[in-house]
Parts: structure tokens; sequence; C-alpha cells
């Protein structure tokens, strides 16, 4: 675990106006994300103005997030949480909300509104999965491919198809995602695929459509395995995570493309760890208002290619803060990209996560 | 010995009975090197072995289902799963009042979680029913039947209430169970279907590639070890800097490495390709698969073979081979009839150290390991820190310490633990 602490105290401003209950928040805060270019953007767009706003205030980063499960019921058993805002995935959020691990949050009063009134709930809309969730962007989870090595893929079934487009994938080592593809490749209407996927008989179909490809697959864990894989030459085609893609393409020149189709829909946002102390709770709430507002969401699109989860963002969107380049055509919600979108049913797959992991696994290990 | 018996008990120079003094000198001795070990004990107690303890009791602990839901409980033990028929109206009121206390404790998901491991959906039922519940009016809103069934109705579903039956007890066998590929079903323990059996596949693929592991380390660490043990002072302690070399060096970075030497695209590939023994659109397969496992973990694990091989070696008088020799032995009777039962203990340690690390690998094989070389840590490591499911990860890891102080237990028996040196 890597810990980089930045120091408040080089920065300097007169602007900062301590309110009347600043003196009950904790000056200390831990925060918690997955490192990487995903981390610096957070850190640019929210911490650092932050931080510029409250000199006294230090900020700790932890780049636990994958493990942040696990690591909020450890500290909470142990009655010692030490995070004070850790970034998850929709998912993740929703089991810790489920387990009592993590604090509700009243959207409407704890974040701020959008610039024209209309209330943060309404702004984040459909995008508040759970009522511990306070959605940050939407990424997706989509495939990159070599441009030299095959032909441009138009449909997501380019990777069930070995004879047109030969060569080894990439895929994340999860059910999530895979199943779904390989239901619709297999012909099955895409508002139907979780009904099938619900019996027995869809599970079947879909690993035997996965089997059709099955020693042709590398499966990764990490999201910098494909873009990897990918600059190796390892695999001619393979998902992550759009942001990943992002950076292999425009920032380090790799002749990778993108296929948007069928891409799968996904959110991040922060979640509050319950049993905080008052004045760290206070702390919190009070970054947290501030890191989720319209324009902190906007600011965060110019270092990496998510789209930010409030509507009132989107037209704020601006150009890449280093390459200058216009964002929004690379932002997985741009009408362009979002011709064929698969939106990812997280109730569904809360209920049958564990069961679809044993079928997967066994599957796998066969 | 009569005139002792005679004249009573001997006594010591300040008049006690000498049995006693020597007792109690004894103890205070023993007290004494108590004592020296209580920290080291105390800290043993505290970091490994109680929280070793307190996984372990996890995977059979299972208090919350009753803890959430007491009056559904007691009102189900009248109710017979096998008639086919949901409960009555009674275990419905109960579930309704049980519901309401905790959807307002929000320990209802909490539960619902426990159950969903066992009966897939149950995690949702619970969800949506929570906070609707949480509003009623227990005492004038009944029947509860028909509402619960309203709003979701999976409460209708004799098999959710089959679930909450079989699994109120305070212990469960339910993680055991799955751990071994077999679940509790309507008449007792039954083998899972076969698209959801993969434990004990698992536990059998670690066992046997940790042995060809071990074997493999040995037949590299054997000729290592005897050119160390066999050289002159100097230059053997520059070859054991070689074999020490790779500690001082992260795990991580030496198994991204071999990532690098053996994937397709890689350097030994490469290699091959260019020499041509090998066609370009062939290329061999040495990574994401049992393969990859074995080659990156042996060197891992190599040098725990080669240093206790060694320190026995070192301790064999070269003259017993050169006697052997005189008295007419060939080289290889020479070798194999005296040299090599000699080393055997250091064989055993060696084996002892490497196989029991490498059952417990899991950062190796989940990197090069793809689908078909990844090891039951890897499960584990997936319940603990992915799936949540802490339960089952406990029953995993204590069916693997059984089968690893097991397999130490036959080892004594063939081998003999007295004949293991580490030098």
């Amino acid at each position: 675990m890597k810990l980089s602490k930045l120091s408040a105290l080089a920065m300097t401003t007169a602007l900062c106006a301590p309110s009347a209950f600043a003196e009950e928040m904790a000056n200390e805060l831990t925060l918690v994300s997955w490192g990487g270019a995903y981390q610096t953007s957070q850190h640019k767009a929210y911490v650092e103005p932050y931080l510029a706003a409250n000199p006294d205030v230090k900020v700790v980063w932890d780049e636990s997030s994958a493990e942040a499960v696990a690591k909020i019921r450890a500290m909470n058993e142990a009655g010692n949480v030490t995070w004070d805002l850790v970034d998850v995935v929709a998912s993740d959020s929703m089991r810790l909300c489920d387990e009592g691990l993590a604090e509700e949050i009243n959207h409407d009063e704890d974040l701020a509104a959008a610039p024209d009134g209309t209330a943060a709930s309404e702004d984040f809309g459909d995008l508040i999965v759970s009522d511990c969730f306070v959605p940050q962007i939407v990424y997706s989870t989509t495939f990159g491919y070599r441009t030299d090595l095959i032909d441009q893929p138009d449909s997501v079934c380019a990777i069930f198809d070995t004879e047109k487009y030969p060569g080894k994938r990439s895929l994340q080592k999860r059910p999530i995602d895979n199943m779904e593809w390989a239901l619709y490749c297999d012909g099955v209407a895409k508002d139907e695929i979780y009904d099938v996927l619900g019996t027995d008989e869809g599970v079947a179909q879909a690993l035997a459509k996965l089997d059709t490809i099955k020693d042709q697959v590398v499966w990764w864990t990490a999201g910098a395995e494909t873009p990897q894989l990918l600059a190796d030459g390892e695999v001619v085609m393979g998902s992550t995570f759009n942001g990943r893609l992002f950076s292999a393409i425009a920032e380090q020149g790799q002749p990778i493309g993108m296929l948007w189709d069928m891409q799968s829909f996904d959110l991040d946002g922060w979640v509050v760890p319950a049993g905080l102390p008052a004045d760290r709770k206070a702390r919190v709430m009070d970054f947290l208002k501030f890191a989720t507002d319209t324009q902190r969401l906007a600011d965060q699109a110019a270092y990496i290619s998510y789209g930010p989860a409030r509507a009132s963002s989107a037209p704020l969107v601006g150009k890449h803060a280093e390459l200058g380049i216009e964002m929004a055509p690379h932002m997985p919600t741009d009408p362009a990209n979002a011709g064929n979108v698969h939106v990812y049913d997280y109730e569904w797959w809360a209920d049958n996560r564990d069961d679809l992991d044993a079928k997967f696994q066994a599957w796998l290990a066969k | 010995m009569t005139d002792i018996s005679q004249s009573g008990p001997v006594l010591a120079a300040d008049g006690t009975p000498l049995k006693r003094s020597l007792a109690r000198a004894l103890r205070m001795q023993k007290l004494r090197a108590l004592m020296l070990i209580a920290p080291l004990l105390l800290f043993i107690l505290v970091t490994f072995i109680l929280p070793v303890a307190d996984m372990l009791f996890r995977s059979v602990e299972n208090r919350i289902v009753q803890d959430t839901l007491p009056q559904t409980v007691e009102a189900l033990a009248d109710w017979d799963p096998a008639s086919g028929q949901l409960p009555e109206e009674a275990v419905f009121a109960a579930m309704a009042a049980d519901l309401q206390i905790a959807a307002r404790a929000k320990t209802h998901t909490k539960v619902a979680k426990r159950l969903n491991y066992e009966n897939p959906g149950v995690s949702s039922v619970f969800r949506k029913s929570g906070r609707k519940v949480s509003k009623w009016d227990l005492a004038a809103d009944g029947p509860f039947r028909e509402k619960l069934i309203e709003i979701d109705d999976g409460w209708g579903d004799v098999e959710l209430w089959r679930t909450i039956k079989t699994y109120s007890g305070s212990v469960t066998s339910g993680y055991f169970l799955n751990a071994v590929d077999m679940q509790l079903g309507a008449e007792g323990p039954e083998i899972r279907p076969e698209n959801e059996r993969i434990y004990n596949t698992m536990l059998i693929r670690t066992m046997r590639m940790s042995l060809i592991i071990t074997f493999s380390c040995i037949l590299l660490g054997y000729p290592v070890a005897w050119i160390l043990a066999n050289l002159p002072a100097r230059k053997a302690n520059l070859l054991l800097i070689l074999v020490l070399l790779p500690f001082w060096t992260s795990l991580l970075v030496r198994t991204s490495a071999w990532k690098i030497l053996l994937q397709q695209q890689g350097v030994i590939n490469d290699t091959l390709v260019w020499i041509g023994l090998v066609d370009d659109a062939n290329r061999l397969v040495l990574i994401n698969n049992e393969l990859g496992t074995i080659i990156a973990m042996t060197h891992i694990l190599l040098p725990f073979m080669i240093l206790p091989m060694y320190s026995v070696m070192q301790t064999i008088n070269p003259s017993y081979l050169r006697a052997a020799k005189s008295l007419g032995a060939t080289d290889w009777t020479a070798f194999w009839r005296v040299y090599f039962p000699q080393t055997v203990p250091g064989i055993g340690a060696g084996s002892i150290l490497v196989f029991i690390l490498a059952v417990g690998y899991y950062i190796t094989p989940a990197l090069v390991g793809g689908t078909k070389g990844t090891f039951i840590s890897n499960l584990i490591a997936y319940h603990i820190s992915t799936s949540g499911n802490w339960g089952l990860g406990a029953a995993l890891g204590a069916i693997l310490l059984a089968v690893v102080l097991l397999l130490y237990w036959v080892y004594d028996k063939v081998v003999g633990i007295d004949n293991v040196k580490l030098g």
C-alpha cells in the first residue's frame, strides 16, 4: 500500500473564510481510491482546489479501493475506522450499504444543488443506485483492438469470431459483462439477457458460447493488463475500462482502436464509512459537498476520459488538461459512442453474483 | 538404599527434603525460561494464534439468522418443508415483526446476504421488503402473507422458507459442505450440481502442482547444493550470494520478470523463433497455464531447497566417498549408497519447506497461472477480499490447514521428522 502525504502547508490563500463550525472539523482526511491516472484526476480536480481553500487540512491518499469492502468490514469489526472517504464501484457501494458499513447519504441535503437550482438527487438521477452512494463518474468496460493486426471490428461479437479476427483476446476474470456479451452474441435480445441468464439453461448457453473461445482468452484482473497485452501484441483485442484505453491511445500513441459497441456502463463514486467520529464526519461531508459539485465533476474530465455523473456537468466538459484535445468525443456517454450500450443490472448481480461466480469459476477450472 | 529409607527423606543443606528443594529449583528454572520467551509467546498468541482461531471459528459460526429473525425461527419450528406448502400466517406475521425491527436497525440486509449464499435471490427479496415493512403497523395491518408476497413474490417460494429453516441454527456445516462441493439439500448433505463443483478439483490441483514444484526444486537444487558444498570456501560464498540474490528482490518483480520472459511475444519465444526452432505462427504457450506457475514458483522457491541441502552436505565428510571408492565402489555406487543417504535429511527439510510454502502461494499463480495454474489459495483470497464470503474462505483455509497437517503426519510416519536437518 502506497501512501502519499500531501501537505497543504505550501498552499497559501487568503480566500478562505472559516465558517462557524470549521473548528469542529478534523484537519486530516484519508481518501481511498484506485491509484494511477484516475486518482491523479481526483487529486487535481477535487483535492487541490479544496486544499487551496482550506490550508489547514492535510489529505492522505490510500490506494486500496480494490479491497475496500473487505478492509472496511475488518476496520468496522475492529472498531477502528481509519478511512474517511472511499471510492468504490457501484456494486461495492450496494454491498457496503447492505451490511451497514457505509453511511446513508441524504443526497439533497448533503450535496450541492446544480447551478440552475436542480436538486442533487435529480441531477444525479438514476445513477444513485444505493442510499450510501455518491456517484462521481460513468465509465465503461469496453474493447480495444490492435489496428495493425486485425481488421476494424464493428460489433462486440467480433470477440467470438476467431476466423475473421484471429488471435488471442483478453477478458476480465469474472462473469459480469462476459456472460451478457456471450448471450447477446448468441442471439439473445438485449432486454431479455437477464431473464435468460436467470435460468440454468441460460447460464449453460452463455458458458457454451464462451467455450468456443476459451483457449484463445487471456483472463485479466487488473485494468492495466489489457493495454499492456495489446501493446505487447499478446492479444489482438481485449476488454478493459475505457479510460485505460484512452490513455494508451491518446497519451501513449499505441496502435489501438476503440470498439464501443455494447460497452458496459458502470459507475464509480464515494461512500462514507459508518461510525466516524463527529469531527471527522463533519470534515468529510464538507469535502464531499465540494468535491461532487457540478464544476468539480466537470473538471475531472480534463484529466481522464470518464463521464461526469451529474447531468449538469456534461456541458462543462472541456479539453484535456495537457494534450489539449476535446474530451467529449472520448467519453463513454458521448452519443457517437453510446449508440448500442449494455446497462449492467446491479440489483440482478447483487442477487446472483455468488451463485454465478461459483459456476463461472468451476467452468474456468475445467 | 535401605538405610536411607529407614532414616527418612534426604535433606538439603537448609533442612528441607531434597526432593522438594530440587522441584522448587526446577520450577524456578522453568519459570525463568518461560519469562524469557513470554514476549514472543504473547506476540504470537495475539498476532497469530488468536486471529487464526477467530477465522476458523467463522467457518461454522451462524448466529446471524437466529439473532436477526428470532420470532420467525421459532414460528418455523413446526413447519415441515417437505410438505411443499407455504408456512402459515403466523410465520409471515413473525417475519414481518422481525423484518421491521431488523430494517430499522439496518440488519435485514446482513441476514439476507448470509442466506443469499445458499439461495440466490434472497438478497433482493429482503432489500425490497425492508423499507416497506418498517412503515407497517403490525397490530392493524395483517394478514401479512398476502402483503409480503405482494411486495415480492419471492416470499411465496417454499425454497426461501426452507433455506431460512435449514440455516437457522447457531452453528452451520454449510460453509464446510460448500468447501467440499456439497450443500444442505432437503434430505441432508448432497453433492452440488456438476457445474458448481470446483473446490475439490482446486485442492487436488494445488497438492499435485506443489508436489511437482517440490520435485523440480530437488532436481535443480541438488547439483547446485553439491557444487556449493564442494567448492573452496571463497568461491562457494560467491555462488551462495547468487543463490540468495533472488531473496532480496521483490516477489512481484521476480514474477513479472517471468511474465516478460515467458509470454508468447516474450524473450524466450522471440529467441526460439529467431533461431528457427519454433515457427512464428505456433509460438509456445509457456504462461497462463500450469507450466507458467510451475516454472515461476520453482524459481522462486529454489533457495528454500538449496540452503538446507547445502548446510547438510557441508557436514558430510568427503573421506567417506574416498573410502567407498578405495574399497572398490564405482562413482555411482559411492554416490548412491554412501553420499546420497547422508543428504536425505537436507532433502527432507527442503521439501517440507518448499511444499508448505507452495501450498499457500497465491500471488505468483494469480499472475502467471491463467485459469489452469491457479491454486486454492487464490479462491480463499477471492472470498476474503472480493466476494466477502468470509465463512467459506475460513472453511477452505481450515481444510487446507488440516490437509497440510495430515501430510506432515504422513511424512513423519514415512520419513521420520527426526530425520530432518537444517544443518
